[in-house]
């Protein structure tokens, strides 16, 4: 009988729901960037998996549910942005050469170490959109040949990263503006890091949330182009 | 919220539908999305309709990311057997990105804003 209700979509939905409840509960009690929810709730539901042995398949059936509210989030994007429409527009120069640099950064940066450090092509492949948010990752690693689900993953984990360490790197450096910090946390961390951005301000939010955006076109651009330049 | 989750799904749909009737390399989400914005500004979409689902869906945005996370588990040989340049590459590029993104955003917004004084 249980085996049979893992196999439903209810198990992956109301795992992750539950686990990702409890980590927001320790996020506020901690109050450390470091337990960041997604985090805590992708090694905690790994974890729960391979204990009682259930396959990834099965909480899948439930976890694609969940990814798929990741579409109309995007268009959503729109709101945020047309809230902040005049300060955005005021900026537009700084934010568009800003995430162009960025989507170029990336590309290079991620591919070109990985290939020193004598990554294979499929994994240097999959990294080159490793800051783009997720469903437009998938679109760019499908039609270059990297693998799709691990680029997925590393998507996920690039965008953990940036939302724990982003803005506190950012003033490390001595980057204080909101739009600042916004458009490179975006930009690096596409929507994981948005939500964390909206969390601090909402001007900043909403300009990462225009840098997930534009950094998913400017890499799918960019990339074929790139790529044909080197030879890879 | 029916009527903005509604809408959401249609641009989207619109932008899946443009996007592949077009050949475009532009996902069909992110198409959604500037259909919206123009659809905001031409006020053919009213901004109180949508502004409850959005709030809920942006609210929420990193928890959707989780699945995907997961499913770092089906390559964990694949990781294992190139750990090195995956960790390096990704760590070093995520903070690279930052600095770069962001102290050129600030210097070009603070000379932007100098030449307006």
């Amino acid at each position: 009988m249980w085996t049979e209700l893992v196999g439903t979509p209810l198990f992956g939905v109301t795992l992750t729901l539950v686990v990702y409840l409890l980590a927001q509960n320790l996020y506020r009690r901690i109050g450390s960037v470091w337990v960041n929810p997604v985090l805590v709730s992708i090694v905690t539901i790994i974890l729960l998996l391979k204990m009682t042995g259930i396959e990834h398949h099965d909480y899948a059936r439930g976890g694609d549910i969940l990814l798929f509210l990741l579409g109309p989030s995007v268009v959503a994007l729109a709101v945020p942005l047309y809230q902040r429409r005049k300060e955005i527009w005021q900026r537009k120069r700084p934010i568009m050469i800003g995430i162009f640099a960025g989507s170029l950064v990336s590309i290079i940066s991620a591919c070109g170490l990985a290939w020193i450090l004598g990554g294979s092509r499929e994994i240097i492949l999959s990294l080159a959109p490793k800051s783009v948010t997720t469903p437009i990752a998938i679109s760019i690693v499908e039609k270059i040949g990297g693998v799709a689900p691990l680029t997925a993953a590393l998507v996920v984990l690039t965008g953990c990263l940036g939302a724990i360490c982003g803005p506190e790197f950012c003033r490390l450096i001595g980057v204080t503006s909101p739009v600042a910090t916004g458009l490179a946390v975006g930009t690096a961390a596409h929507g994981i890091g948005t939500a964390r951005m909206f969390e601090i301000d909402r001007l900043a939010g909403a300009v990462a949330g225009l840098a997930i955006g534009l950094n998913g076109l400017m890499t799918t651009f960019l990339l074929p182009v790139l790529m044909s330049f080197t030879g890879f | 919220m029916v009527r903005g989750l509604t809408l959401l799904l249609l641009f989207q749909l619109c932008g899946e539908f443009i996007s592949r009737i077009l050949d475009l390399p532009i996902p069909g989400n992110v198409l959604g999305m500037g259909l919206l914005l123009l659809a905001l500004i031409t006020k053919l979409v009213d901004i109180k309709w949508l502004e409850e689902a959005a709030e809920l869906l942006l609210s929420n945005l990193a928890l959707f990311f989780v699945p995907a996370g997961v499913g770092v588990m089906v390559y964990g040989d694949l990781i294992a057997a190139e750990w090195l340049p995956i960790s390096v590459a990704t760590v070093l590029s995520t903070f690279v990105v930052m600095a770069v993104t962001g102290k050129l955003a600030q210097k070009l917004e603070s000379t932007e804003s100098d030449d307006v004084d």
